[in-house]
């Protein structure tokens, strides 16, 4: 049967990697790629990569290090696409048809679409019918209004809508997404778990799959979200940074605990036989390597 | 040996992956739609993500289908399809109508049954493959390896022995096929990590 999806998240913000809090504060993780080199270490099943960027300034703003500067965010996923050996999803300023087949044509399997969806949603459906709904995810920031209500905003989290985010969802469904990535603001950098309640409502209106975002300070948070909120697949970005081989870690916790996830034996095995496959990516985990 | 694989640029999406797979194995590989550059080429791999009428529409365009043959069919170099590329080995598709394949696999591409087991399509996400024939391209893995799928239709073989392996998604999906010179696989071994690789490397490896 197909397993629940393990997911790192990395947000991009004029060309460098940002840690995120509440879609306000960021803090410079470092270059889009070794990033990427980091976290892809065989555990994660997929890569959701969120430009938030203000502007379309994409500045590495450093040329040491061997690592090329960048002008251009199809530049930045051709590099990432050359290590990502797994679904690769682009999202972040998606604004027409163009520029979801720039971000394809440079090795994106999936794109994300959020702001552009509320403004104009047959956006949705054309981007489901010129690409297939198997690679549009219609991407929901949901936070809690002064109604105490949950509510959709776009714009990176600036501008209410007056959406209600499960029924978005629904609608999304019906307009042609294939997938749901459902965020919350107010968990956003909180570490304080997901938004249980909201993933479950959206989880059983919708028959797409959910990944569930916001708000991992702890393996059981992951856990919580597959269980309790019986979303798809759980994706995080902040608990994923700090730690060695984090991703790993996860995984072996989800899969003790009888979760249905890829073996993480089997990819610790293969992590460390390093004869079994040729493989020049696992220098990743050289940590003279990961620099970033 | 010199390997190196040539990969048919046919206009189907997702094409980069493969090369870029390829590559990080070691190995030369050139995405062409050229002939004279694939025609130099050891193994040949077919990738593809889309509809079969217009994949085989697009063959047929480039006018690739009778030179493809002649290399593998008559000269029996390696030949690898990719999801749709491997759909197209069969004789018959029935997506949106029906439509003629290549024919090198004698069977037809049906839509996945979830009758009974009322599962979602397209089968999109991880999911274990059961291997029926290790050798060669499952050599150096375990017996039910993870790869990541994204499709709606599946290869159903004439032959039951040309299916190398299958996978559980409500009914047994062809995972994988494999006839003398000719595999094919459903699933995508550029976007399934190690085993993937490990798959790809087992194919550039063949002589």
């Amino acid at each position: 049967m197909l397993k629940n999806r393990l997911i790192p998240c990395l947000l991009l913000r004029n060309g460098l990697i940002v840690q995120s809090k509440q879609f306000k504060r960021w803090q410079v993780l470092g270059n889009p790629t070794t990033a990427v080199r980091r976290l892809s270490v065989w555990a994660s099943d997929e890569l959701i990569y969120l430009d938030i960027s203000p502007d379309a300034v994409y500045d590495l703003k450093r040329d040491d290090l061997n690592h090329p500067n960048r002008g251009s965010l199809a530049e930045i996923i051709r590099d990432v696409a050359k290590y990502c050996f797994m679904p690769l999803t682009f999202g972040g300023g998606i604004r027409t048809i163009e520029d979801i087949r720039v971000r394809l044509g440079a090795g994106a399997d999936k794109v994300s679409l959020n702001t552009q969806a509320v403004l104009t949603p047959t956006f949705v459906t054309e981007a489901a019918e010129t690409f297939g709904s198997q690679c549009v995810v219609l991407s929901i920031d949901a936070a809690i209004n002064g109604e105490n209500r949950h509510e959709v905003k776009i714009q990176r989290g600036k501008e209410w809508t007056g959406l209600d985010p499960v029924e978005w969802a629904v609608e999304g469904e019906r307009r042609g997404a294939g997938e749901i990535l459902l965020n919350s603001i107010d968990r956003d950098g909180a570490m304080k778990g997901f938004d249980i309640g909201l993933i479950r409502r959206v989880v059983e209106a919708v028959s797409i799959p959910v990944i569930a975002i916001g708000g991992a300070g702890k393996w059981e948070d992951l856990a919580a979200a597959l269980s309790e909120g019986r979303a798809s697949a759980v994706s995080a970005a902040n608990i994923f940074h700090y730690t060695e081989q984090s991703v790993l870690n996860a995984k072996k916790y989800l899969f003790s605990q009888g979760f249905n996830v890829r073996d993480p034996k089997l990819l610790e095995d293969k992590f460390r036989d390093k004869s079994s496959v040729h493989d020049p990516t696992l220098a990743w985990t050289d940590k003279r390597k990961c620099i970033g | 040996m010199n390997r190196l694989i040539g990969i048919v640029d046919y206009g189907s999406g997702n094409v980069t992956s493969v090369v870029n797979a390829f590559e990080a194995l070691g190995f030369s590989a050139r995405l062409s739609r050229d002939w004279a550059e694939l025609k130099e080429s050891t193994h040949i791999v077919l990738p593809g993500v889309g509809a079969f009428g217009a994949g085989m529409d697009r063959l047929k365009g480039l006018d690739l289908i009778e030179k493809l043959e002649r290399e593998v069919l008559e000269k029996g170099k390696p030949f690898l399809g990719i999801c749709l590329g491997h759909q197209m080995l069969a004789t018959l598709g029935l997506e949106f109508g029906e439509h003629e394949g290549l024919n090198w696999i004698q069977g037809r591409v049906e839509k996945i049954d979830t009758g009974r087991s009322q599962l979602r399509l397209p089968h999109i996400g991880w999911n274990h493959a059961r291997v029926l024939q290790p050798e060669p391209l499952y050599r150096h893995m375990t017996e039910s390896p993870c790869f990541y799928y994204v499709h709606s239709y599946h290869l159903v073989p004439e032959d039951p022995s040309w299916t190398s392996a299958v996978c559980d998604y409500g009914v047994m999906l062809t995972a994988s096929i494999q006839k003398q010179n000719i595999f094919g696989v459903q699933f995508h071994p550029e976007k399934s990590q190690p085993e993937g690789l490990q798959l790809l490397k087992n194919f550039a490896e063949l002589a």
